[in-house]
């Protein structure tokens, strides 16, 4: 057997991407020179040799299934000379040469049912983790929240009438595989009570310093449970991290009456006129309601509408914010400012206000 | 095999089909037409709906042969009445550098993955890897042949080397200021043992992101960013200034006044940057790009520790190296030597699960800096201290 077997090979890593560049790209590759925006959804890039690349940028959902994949594949041989690219927020962009095929491609792309934009003062594609379809720790759904959410924001999509670009995000954990921690709306799936530990199966299948090390707070310690070694939690101490579970399957949160999603604001990641900051808590707790989450939908879309028709030019959620001040926020949005707004973890007293800074 | 799969009612996820926006039900559908674990996916995914709880398991050490990561365990916890799900693991296949594909590199993905998997995938994971959606444990092994015989490999996943992304940098932006493509695959060969065998406190991640709009979200999001940037004067094409003035932009309101380093004046007819204070925001390049760019001594700013909340609470990358060129093979590998001297304190000192900027903060920035060999400089803070609790290792000794 092993004389038939082929070479196993390992540690090539991926494909060189210069297979996948169109010769349009290794022609001018590092020598563009500027770009326009002439419509939503469609970018064009002019080198310094005078050539033009058309990229049309169309919405994913991001979950694929394979005849999509070939879908894509097709529309790409028939537009794009076979070549496309994905986004870093998940959409698709074919990369055309020739500007008559635009208008063509776009149409084919929306009969499919994937909407073109994306592009400057607009909402583009939400960057989101698996939820319900692929994770043990997930405290929502991610792709359902999504979508409800994009179906009723998919105008700002489409066009580019906004002050200034926004970035949504979803995490359906605090372990944040979207690390949605600087968007300008974040959807953070949360756990609202503590682990209840399953004894029986602890210690059979956890290290219980590794579990009690886990804890952030120190609210885990070792104890015995009907003369077999367990762990017990202080509750009062517990914030529902769930980093617990995370090393040992025996320390469930996952709680269908009281897993909700919060909401996060004001945060960004590039360095334009502001540094980079964090998103801020909005809204601390809202319900699990599939399949279409109203309560999520109508409260992200508020927060767009009034930033939409408060901000300057160029200014995003956070440097609104930071201009009108939070008590504005809160008072502008309709949303209730209540204790767990108020910061109680580590380095909490510097983000207490220390001026009079205030406006009435 | 079609006609003997279960039809599910999916009342509530049928909702999820209606509506402008993409829907990863009707995905999911497609694949469910003649694939049993997408078809078991959804009626899984529905019971989820109706139940407002996930239904997967932790998952189990499952991979390839000689990998420790690449592979996500997953069952889930109702495998009698979902079968076809009862084993359902993510393979995360490492991406070409700015996520480039010709037509025929996607088909051979997707008849892989139609032959071995759920025939679901994700373009792409959080981290920035192909996703294959969903397989059963013997189907890793031949999965895994199948893509290395075509040219693609696993990326990272555990406490290793994550798969190292990048923007689509010097193919297709005139504002990289380093080949951020080129980069990351030079990173991505040479940590191939790194990524794919996880021998770290925790998983650290690489972002290279080409100029500060950082389309990679690497501050936020990388154990190790590395961000373009520039340290001559930006460069000005005052027709098109003029230009852009006249099509409309209120260049005092829209860029003067937004400027942070306050450093730019326009007299209605000369746009004027004083760069001795200009902060690389990228501000008034993004709102004029075709009069404004870059200058052209070139490079990077590296910074370190970025991660999501867990456990000790989020944090943004902190700048390690002001300015560093990035324009030749040696400066490459001056980058390795550098990751190589930061890794070190952090595997050998590192707490389980205690992500590097988390280890930084225990140790203090300025030991790390000592254990790694950098100097301190200002341009590392945001202000020196304001208390007065100042360490020092040695103390003279009365006689």
């Amino acid at each position: 057997m092993a004389e038939t077997a082929p070479k196993r090979i390992t540690d090539i890593g991926p494909p060189h991407y210069e297979k996948f560049l169109p010769p349009i790209i290794k022609e001018n590759y590092g020598k563009w020179k500027y770009h326009e925006i002439p419509r939503p959804g469609v970018i064009v890039h002019t080198s310094e040799t005078g050539a033009k690349l058309y990229t049309v940028r169309a919405a994913s959902p991001r979950l694929l299934s394979t005849s999509k994949i070939r879908k894509f594949a097709e529309l790409a041989e028939k537009y794009s000379d076979g070549y496309l690219r994905f986004t870093s927020r998940h959409n698709v962009e074919f990369l055309l040469t020739d500007p008559s095929k635009i208008d063509p491609l776009i149409q084919e792309l929306e009969s499919i049912g994937h909407p073109v934009g994306g592009t400057g003062n607009a909402i583009s594609s939400m960057v989101h983790t698996q939820g319900w379809i692929h994770c043990h720790s997930s405290a929502t759904d991610a792709s359902g929240v999504v979508k409800a959410v994009m179906d009723e924001l998919i105008d700002y999509f489409k066009t580019m009438k906004l002050p200034a670009k926004i970035r949504l995000a979803l995490a359906c954990c605090l372990n944040m595989c979207g690390a949605v921690h600087c968007s300008d709306i974040a959807i953070l799936g949360i756990h609202t009570r503590p682990p209840k530990v399953n004894h029986e199966l602890l210690p059979k299948v956890c290290e219980i310093p590794n579990v009690v090390a886990s804890c952030p707070t120190a609210a885990i310690r070792p104890s015995t449970y009907q003369g077999k070694p367990s762990v017990e939690v202080d509750e009062e101490k517990c914030m529902y991290c769930a980093n617990c579970y995370t090393v040992c399957p025996a320390m469930p949160l996952n709680n269908a009456q009281t897993d909700g999603i919060s909401i996060w604001v004001g945060g960004k990641v590039s360095n334009a006129r502001t540094e980079p900051m964090f998103s801020k808590l909005a809204v601390p707790y809202l319900p699990n309601n599939p399949p279409r989450w109203p309560e999520v939908v109508e409260t992200v879309k508020k927060i767009v509408e009034v930033w939409a028709a408060n901000a300057h030019k160029h200014e995003r959620v956070g440097e609104w914010i930071e201009r009108i001040g939070w008590p504005k926020f809160f008072k502008l949005t309709g949303i209730e400012f209540t204790k767990q707004h108020i910061d109680d973890f580590k380095h909490a007293g510097l983000t207490y206000k220390t001026s009079v800074h205030l406006t009435y | 095999m079609a006609e003997q799969m279960k039809k599910y009612e999916t009342p509530l996820l049928d909702e999820l089909e209606k509506g402008p926006w993409p829907s990863f039900v009707k995905e999911i559908k497609a694949a469910a037409e003649w694939n049993p674990m997408a078809n078991d996916l959804l009626g899984l995914l529905e019971r989820s709906y109706r139940e407002k709880i996930g239904h997967w398991k932790h998952g189990g050490i499952v991979g390839v042969m000689g990998y420790g990561g690449g592979v996500i365990g997953r069952y889930t916890d109702l495998p009698e009445e979902f079968p076809n799900v009862s084993h359902f693991h993510t393979m995360r296949v490492n991406q070409p550098a700015g996520w480039f594909y010709t037509a025929e590199a996607l088909r051979t993905l997707a008849d892989i993955w139609d032959r071995h998997g759920s025939g679901l995938t994700n373009f792409h994971g959080s981290t920035g890897d192909i996703i294959f959606l969903g397989t059963r444990t013997e189907e890793l092994e031949p999965t895994f042949a199948e893509l290395t015989q075509a040219g693609f490999d696993l990326g990272g996943s555990g406490s290793d080397i994550r798969t190292p992304s990048c923007c689509c940098g010097m193919a297709r932006c005139e504002w990289a200021c380093y080949d951020t493509m080129k980069l990351t695959y030079f990173l991505t060969q040479h940590y191939q043992d790194e990524i794919h065998r996880p021998a770290f406190p925790y998983k650290f991640k690489i972002k290279c992101s080409g100029c500060p709009n950082d389309c990679v979200a690497s501050v936020a999001r990388a154990d190790f960013s590395i961000i373009g940037t520039w340290r001559d004067e930006i460069q000005i094409d005052q027709e098109m200034v003029r230009e852009y003035a006249k099509n409309g932009v209120d260049i005092v309101k829209e860029v003067v006044a937004l400027c942070p380093g306050k450093c730019i004046e326009w007299d209605g007819n000369e746009l004027k940057i004083d760069n001795s204070s200009c902060r690389h925001c990228m501000h008034c390049i993004n709102v004029m790009p075709k009069a404004l760019a870059p200058g052209k001594d070139r490079g990077a700013v590296i910074l370190l520790g970025s991660k999501a909340p867990i456990v000790e609470g989020a944090i943004l990358s902190s700048v390690i190296v002001p300015f560093v060129k990035l324009d030749d093979e040696e400066s490459f590998n001056d980058i390795v030597e550098l990751i190589d001297a930061i890794l070190e304190p952090w595997i050998e000192e590192g707490k389980n699960r205690e992500r590097i900027g988390e280890f930084v903060q225990r140790v203090g920035l300025g030991n790390f800096l000592e254990a790694v060999g950098l100097d301190p400089q200002p341009e590392m803070i945001r202000h020196p201290r304001t208390n007065p609790y100042v360490f020092y290792e040695n103390y003279l000794e009365e006689e």
